[in-house]
């Protein structure tokens, strides 16, 4: 609980935050840069846990421990994304967007 | 009487087919030669000798020949219905294993020199003895169901041997068209035993045929529009009949059928699967005559008369040598048929049926040799028409000669087999049916004109002018040509009244001396035309056909049959009943379906760039569904 920011100040920040992650997922041509974006995403979300928790039951501690389950499986996501992409450019020798649609139709 | 013998007789040919139909590429075309004489040798040996041990040493007891019955229990259904399996010993299941294990004999040996070279010769002998097993089967049934199953045994052997030169279009054509049409009438066959076996809840031909039993003496107890079920049943049956033996208007496939090898018109369609259906007449006789007064009967005793009138007619001016024969064989069963139509059933009145079965078993010899001999002349001209042969007689005296005795047997000259049987034919119509007799005398001349037609026409006439002198056939061939002659001259002499009637009991023949001499006066006539006609080269016989006009034309043609049945199939049935049908199925029914796949196909491939592959586009329609559906939802609560 911040003294003087109300909650929904803080959920409109990470509103923000969300839709600035939606948009360069949806924008960005590299790879690693929509990486980042669910990054963002993901961030605003474990934020959003942690708000409600303390502004709205403060004598529990889901939230909080649920940011931590988050942030650990978060961990786990990009490192097997960013693998994902290493070995994609071992074989196209590009992490660009549009080089990665020949799964079409 | 010890019957595991006999078991014998059927499963020696079976063994052959088996052994070379499936090592058909290892055995040497001599060996598997020698392999189907040999084991056809031996059934011959033991169906001789069943026929000793029936005949002569079980004899009759109380004055009547025994039925002796050994079956087991195949497909059971209720306490009295079931289908058995077995051998049924009675005198003409006996002479039928005479009949037949002779003629396959010969024409074994026959083949040995008839198919010399041939590319499938081990195929062909593994096909005789398909056939001759099931032959065997046939004659051996103890039921309704049995006699089924092997008759279409022996139809799916006639069908393979017919088509057995399979390159050929018109072989094919043919044997498919024989196995149609006899389908056809097994059909009516099969609805016939149904039908029995419902009413009478047996198959069984000893339980069928007794006089005092149930099946017999209840006949009135069903009716259909105004007549017995039994003897709509035994209509029926008679349909499956008059399409293995050629009855009109089922006689379409027999003509046709001499596509296949010569051996094999000798062996099926002349001397043993063609008299199937009157066997299997003579073999329901008992029910034939006593349900309704004998109202089938008479319907057998009418179609076999015509049809034996009318395809002696067609014979008389076919000019391919087989299909000469091939009417003549229909001809002839139709004597068959009228004679057992006309036949009563005790002693002496039963001799329409014993005559019956004397002209099947002579039928059989002559008609054997006739085809053999044709086969032999083919052999040396190779060509079936009258009009490359003439003057024969100095290149092929054997045959000449066997032919000849065939020929004056089948016109019925005394002494020769044809003479006693057709005269006791003759007798059975006389004392029953003015009118049939009329007919029979007819036919009589007819076929002795006829068959002189083909025979001064091969070896006498003008001289063809051959590229290669033709020659006499191999021994192989000439021997069994041989032995039927004698056999031909010889049979007739049998006292057949005692041993196969339709009491069992037996009567003593007598010649009939005016109607025998009316009988050989007609044959005379006919052969003295024959003689006057074809004899020396002249044009008396074109003068005559001329005379006839249109009749002749008609004739030649077959009486058109072939072409009405074309007719019915092509016209009416496929063009105005399958034809209507098809379109709808063609274009309402598929159409849906395939209407309903095609506009699948089309608006796929329209909505198929939505896939383009790049996550982002998938993302952002999952955005974009996800802020509609948040809207929706919004939307809703707030109201």
């Amino acid at each position: 609980m911040i003294p003087g920011i109300s909650i929904t100040e803080i959920l409109t920040l990470t509103s923000i935050l969300f839709f600035i992650g939606v948009y360069g997922f949806l924008t960005r041509k590299n790879l690693i840069s929509i990486l980042i974006s669910i990054e963002l995403i993901l961030n605003a979300s474990v934020i959003n846990f942690v708000v409600i928790n303390k502004y709205l039951y403060p004598d529990v501690l889901q939230g909080v421990v649920y940011s931590i389950f988050i942030i650990a499986v978060a961990a786990a996501e990009t490192s097997l994304a960013i693998s994902i992409i290493i070995n994609l450019y071992r074989q196209i020798g590009s992490v660009e967007v549009k080089d990665t649609e020949t799964m079409k139709y | 009487m010890n019957l595991s013998y006999i078991l014998l007789i059927p499963l020696i040919p079976l063994a052959l087919f088996l052994v070379l139909g499936i090592f058909n590429k290892k055995i040497k075309p001599a060996v598997s030669g020698y392999m189907g004489v040999s084991g056809l040798a031996i059934s011959t040996i033991l169906s001789f000798y069943t026929a000793y041990e029936y005949f002569f040493v079980q004899g009759k007891i109380n004055g009547a020949y025994q039925t002796f019955v050994e079956k087991m229990v195949w497909m059971n259904f209720t306490d009295t219905l079931h289908i058995d399996l077995g051998i049924l010993i009675d005198p003409i299941s006996v002479m039928m294993l005479i009949v037949i294990s002779t003629v396959s004999l010969m024409v074994h040996i026959y083949s040995r020199g008839y198919m010399k070279g041939d590319e499938g010769y081990t195929k062909f002998f593994a096909f005789l003895g398909l056939f001759a097993f099931s032959m065997y089967g046939l004659v051996l049934a103890t039921n309704l169901f049995q006699i089924y199953i092997f008759w279409e045994l022996v139809g799916i052997s006639s069908y393979l041997l017919i088509g057995y030169y399979y390159t050929k279009t018109k072989a094919v054509a043919a044997a498919k068209k024989a196995f149609i049409v006899t389908r056809f009438a097994d059909f009516g066959f099969l609805i016939g035993i149904l039908i029995i076996s419902f009413h009478t809840g047996t198959f069984d031909f000893e339980t069928l045929n007794n006089p005092e039993g149930s099946a017999i003496l209840n006949w009135a107890s069903s009716s259909f529009m105004g007549l017995s079920a039994i003897t709509w049943a035994l209509i029926l049956i008679f349909i499956g009949g008059a399409g293995k033996s050629a009855m009109f208007p089922l006689h379409i496939w027999l003509p046709d059928a001499m596509e296949g090898p010569t051996p094999v018109s000798a062996l099926i369609h002349a001397a043993t699967m063609v008299v199937a259906g009157v066997y299997l007449v003579a073999r329901l006789f008992p029910m034939y005559y006593l349900v309704e007064e004998g109202f089938a009967l008479r319907i057998v005793a009418y179609v076999g008369a015509f049809s034996s009138l009318f395809a002696a007619i067609i014979a008389i001016t076919q000019t391919d040598i087989k299909r000469v024969l091939a009417f003549s064989t229909m001809s002839q069963l139709g004597y068959m048929m009228m004679a057992l139509g006309v036949s009563g059933f005790d002693g002496h009145e039963g001799v329409g049926y014993m005559a019956s079965m004397f002209h099947l078993f002579t039928h059989a010899m002559f008609k054997a040799l006739l085809f053999m001999g044709a086969g032999s002349v083919i052999h040396a001209v190779h060509s079936n028409y009258l009009k490359d042969m003439g003057g024969l007689r100095k290149y092929m005296p054997i045959t000449n000669i066997t032919f000849l005795i065939a020929a004056l047997a089948i016109a019925g000259i005394p002494p020769l087999a044809g003479f006693w049987s057709k005269d006791e034919i003759l007798v059975a119509t006389f004392e029953n049916n003015l009118f049939i007799y009329g007919i029979a005398v007819f036919v009589a001349g007819l076929t002795a004109f006829y068959m002189f037609r083909l025979y001064f026409g091969i070896f006498w006439g003008k001289e063809t002018n051959y590229i290669n002198a033709p020659h006499e056939s191999p021994f192989s061939m000439t021997l069994p040509l041989i032995i039927l002659a004698v056999l031909s001259v010889g049979v007739g002499f049998i006292p057949f009244s005692e041993f196969v009637t339709a009491d069992k009991i037996g009567f003593e023949a007598h010649l009939n001396y005016p109607l025998a001499a009316i009988a050989v006066g007609f044959g005379l006539i006919g052969l003295l035309l024959a003689w006057v006609f074809y004899k020396k080269e002249n044009d008396l016989a074109n003068r005559f056909a001329n005379a006839f006009g249109v009749l002749y034309l008609w004739a030649r043609d077959k009486f058109y049959v072939d072409e009405l049945y074309l007719f019915i199939t092509r016209k009416l049935i496929f063009k105005r009943i399958s034809a209507p049908i098809a379109f709808f199925d063609k274009k309402y029914v598929d159409g849906t379906m395939e209407g309903i796949g095609n506009k699948t196909v089309v608006i796929s491939q329209k909505i198929k760039a939505l896939q383009s592959g790049k996550v982002q586009d998938y993302a952002f329609g999952f955005m974009g569904g996800a802020v509609v559906l948040a809207l929706v939802f919004i939307y809703l609560w707030t109201n």
